[in-house]
């Protein structure tokens, strides 16, 4: 049966996130926290292989213990276990180090529930933003590396091959490789669907094992947290909303509309018409 | 094989959590449902909890540091308002410091909470599922439908704790659809304002809190009651009116609570405050004769479902709270037995028969009746401005001796109620409506 990770990140709900405009910051107080979106949608697409071709589906996060919230979501939705990996000691991380102890983890849960045959990231993270965590760990696991990915096509459990399409900006892209492989998901990879009844009452009653440092065999203390985190932000600003001065026009069909926009001056002279 | 329950309570309001919470004690298999993300996230109320019956079920809960407490009320006034004027009555003690007597919360705090409590003694919380019908087997409800895949959820018992609007009640039959006299929509207002700000104009310290209750001028000739309740940093204004009145008179909620927030009583108060929410619920004030059937073969109603709302005291969540420990205690005594019949869920009934609430809700069986045929143009907009102007007269002075300003006063309420013999009558259908 094929084993897949999926690793989420809980992140505040960018609806209603505001920035403190003193320091320029994110005002995280009093902000509901969710599951990175990118992220449910990968669990969705994990899901739907484990009911097409079986397989066992492990959540992994870095966070602090608040983050249990989005783990029981995770099993509520069928997943069958879920990590919390918290520890202070991890605390601070940029991508560098965030990608180190989720190899660690990953590494972990294939000793665990056997070896990964997948490894689910979100594109990117509401918050963080960077989309460099899944490329990360793909680098430090030696994992083929599919970023971008619209849509699972299929795997072929024989030859432990899986076919995807990456939408990228300049088109769609089809490829294939061998797992085990790390795909960074899209929106569009997979609908997520409301949680059935017992995985509400299971979700409730399920209680996330928590790794800490001390939960791993060997953790580097120079590569995790503020420590393992080289990147330094040298400087935040909110960027000033340019005010465009608008025109809409209006009309019941689109060749109204097109007419009306062809009779402005304005539009004619630039077209260099008039 | 479908697992089952021993109980499952619909609505993580004070009722249904508190019946939770009983039985969860007792080691009873129960699901929480509640429809909301989060108990408490939606729910609406004026502000005023009670010790008594949260200590029946948490012993010294206001000691505990995470204690959504807004402030403890050491004070509260009733005014009958004129149009610029009221005559007031109030209390404050320093003894309702120690141990407190009633206090403010906001619902979103302490809903979440209180649910929390629950789920600590092993209550298994299903949030942001819907119950949308009963499961039943012949005449016995065996369970409920949830809006969810796979939702068949089966339990012994139902607890029935989803509020006013009762889905499930009306499911089972138990409850009509309220007639309008028997409700009020009351609109709400949470004004921020700072700590600093509410002390001064309230004259407290620390966390001591005050209540207002007015009525008169203030719902423009409509029954109806109007609060304002000190929070921590907010205020929470709001008044209630009979759904009837509303509807004759064709007025919207919030066009009386902007009226409100104008007169300079009230304006005062909230000056310099930003509103922060506005929302609306209904209140059930149907009382003693409008409480519905309230147990069956494996179900149970507490709370507003059942129409447990002390109007005249604004009393509901304490209850909520202890109906939903009744009905908890009914049920951990039919699973001794094995026995979820309407037989022996009658002992949730008894209890609630024995204890205060049947005992003051039918102390005002009458006010329902009586609010229902007095005229509210009398009760309501004539009585208070005739009251309001007999104290603005014996409070001048201006050369009228006091004789006569005694008489004028009585003929001006004689004279708003329609005549000697209709004072009387309406007084004396008052008291019995105050007094049983
Ligand atoms: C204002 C601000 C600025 C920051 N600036 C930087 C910066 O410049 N450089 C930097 O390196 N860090 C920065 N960080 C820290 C960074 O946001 C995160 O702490 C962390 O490094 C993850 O990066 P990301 O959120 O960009 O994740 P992404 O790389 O965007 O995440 C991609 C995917 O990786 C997975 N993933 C990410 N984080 C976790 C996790 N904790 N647990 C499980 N899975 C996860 C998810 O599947 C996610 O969808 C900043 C944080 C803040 C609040
Ligand atoms: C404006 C106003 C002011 C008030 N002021 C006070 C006051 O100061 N003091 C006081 O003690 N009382 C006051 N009350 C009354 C008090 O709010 C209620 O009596 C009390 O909340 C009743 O508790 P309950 O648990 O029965 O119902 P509710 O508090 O209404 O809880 C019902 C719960 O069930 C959930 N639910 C409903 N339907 C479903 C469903 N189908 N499936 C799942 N979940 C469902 C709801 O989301 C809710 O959480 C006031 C009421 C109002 C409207």
């Amino acid at each position: 049966m094929l084993h897949i990770v999926v690793c989420i990140k809980q992140v505040p709900d960018s609806r209603e996130i505001r920035i403190d405009p003193n320091n320029n910051t994110l005002i995280r107080q009093g902000v509901p926290s969710i599951v990175n979106v990118y992220d449910l949608h990968g669990l969705a697409a994990a899901l739907r292989i484990k009911k097409e071709y079986g397989a066992r589906v492990t959540v992994i996060t870095m966070g602090p213990p608040p983050a249990v919230k989005s783990l029981k979501e995770c099993i509520s939705l069928g997943a069958d276990e879920a990590i919390l990996v918290s520890d202070r000691k991890f605390a601070g991380a940029d991508t560098l180090a965030t990608s180190y102890v989720l190899t660690k983890a990953i590494q972990k849960a294939a000793e665990e529930w056997g070896p990964v045959d997948m490894v689910f990231c979100g594109k990117q993270t509401l918050d963080g933003d960077t989309g460099q965590v899944g490329p990360g760990i793909a680098c430090r696991l030696h994992l083929e590396q599919l970023t971008y990915v619209g849509k699972i096509i299929q795997i072929d459990l024989k030859k432990r091959r899986v076919r995807v399409l990456r939408y990228l900006e300049d088109g769609i892209e089809a490829v294939e490789t061998n797992l085990p492989v790390l795909i960074t998901a899209l929106k569009e990879i997979s609908p997520v669907h409301r949680a059935s009844l017992s995985g509400m009452i299971r979700a409730a009653r399920y209680k996330p094992p928590v790794w800490t440092t001390a939960s791993f065999s060997h953790v580097d203390y120079n590569q995790i947290g503020l420590k393992g985190s080289p990147t330094i932000v040298g400087k935040t600003w909110v960027p000033k909303v340019r005010k465009v001065e608008g025109e809409e026009i209006k009309g019941e069909t689109p060749e109204e509309i097109a007419i009306q926009l062809f009779n402005k001056r304005n539009v004619q002279e630039q077209l260099g018409w008039l | 094989m479908k697992e089952k329950f021993d109980a499952v309570v619909v609505g993580a309001g004070p009722g249904g959590t508190a019946a939770a919470l009983t039985m969860a004690r007792a080691g009873l298999k129960v699901v929480l449902l509640e429809r909301g993300e989060f108990p408490g996230a939606k729910n609406v109320f004026g502000g005023v909890l009670y010790r008594k019956q949260l200590e029946d079920l948490i012993p010294e809960f206001w000691k505990e540091r995470n204690f959504p407490l807004e402030r403890n009320i050491i004070e509260q006034r009733i005014w009958l308002m004129g149009k610029e004027s009221f005559i007031g009555f109030s209390h404050r003690n320093e003894a309702f410091k120690d141990p407190i007597n009633c206090f403010t919360g906001l619902r979103v705090k302490f809903d979440q909470w209180f649910a929390n409590k629950a789920v600590e003694a092993g209550a298994i919380p299903v949030y942001q599922t819907v119950a949308v019908d009963l499961l039943r087997e012949g005449d016995r409800v065996v369970g409920v439908k949830v809006d969810r895949p796979d939702g068949d959820l089966y339990a012994d018992v139902v607890v029935i704790a989803d509020g006013v609007n009762s889905l499930l009640g009306k499911a089972l039959g138990v409850r009509r659809e309220w007639s309008s006299d028997e409700i009020s929509l009351a609109v709400k207002e949470v004004i921020a304002l700072p700590k600093q700000k509410i002390e001064d104009r309230f004259n407290l310290e620390g966390n001591e809190g005050v209540t207002i209750e007015f009525m008169g001028e203030t719902s423009l000739g409509m029954a109806g009651m109007g609060f304002l309740y000190t929070n921590k940093e907010s205020i929470s204004l709001g008044i209630g009116i009979m759904v009837n009145h509303l509807s004759e008179n064709k007025i919207k909620p919030y066009t009386i609570l902007e009226e409100v927030k104008k007169h300079p009583m009230i304006r005062k108060l909230i000056q310099g405050g930003e509103t922060l929410e506005y929302s609306a619920h209904l209140i059930p004030e149907g009382g003693y004769y409008s409480v519905p059937k309230l147990s069956g073969d494996g179900w149970c109603v507490v709370g507003d479902a059942a129409q447990l709302v002390n109007f005249v005291h604004r009393e509901g969540t304490n209850l909520a709270m202890a109906s939903g420990q009744m009905a908890g205690e009914a049920i951990i005594e039919a699973k001794k037995v094995g026995d979820f019949s309407a037989e022996s869920l009658q002992a949730y009934d008894q209890k609630l028969k024995n204890s205060f609430i049947m005992k003051d809700l039918k102390k005002y069986r009458h006010m329902h009746q009586f609010l229902k045929e007095a005229d509210p143009e009398v009760l309501f907009h004539r009585l208070p401005q005739a009251a309001n102007q007999a104290a603005f007269n014996m409070f001048s002075i201006d050369g009228i001796t006091k004789v006569e300003k005694q008489k004028y006063a009585m003929d001006q309420i004689k004279e708003a109620t329609g005549g000697t013999l209709n004072l009387i009558k309406l007084g004396w259908k008052g008291w019995r409506a105050m007094n049983g």
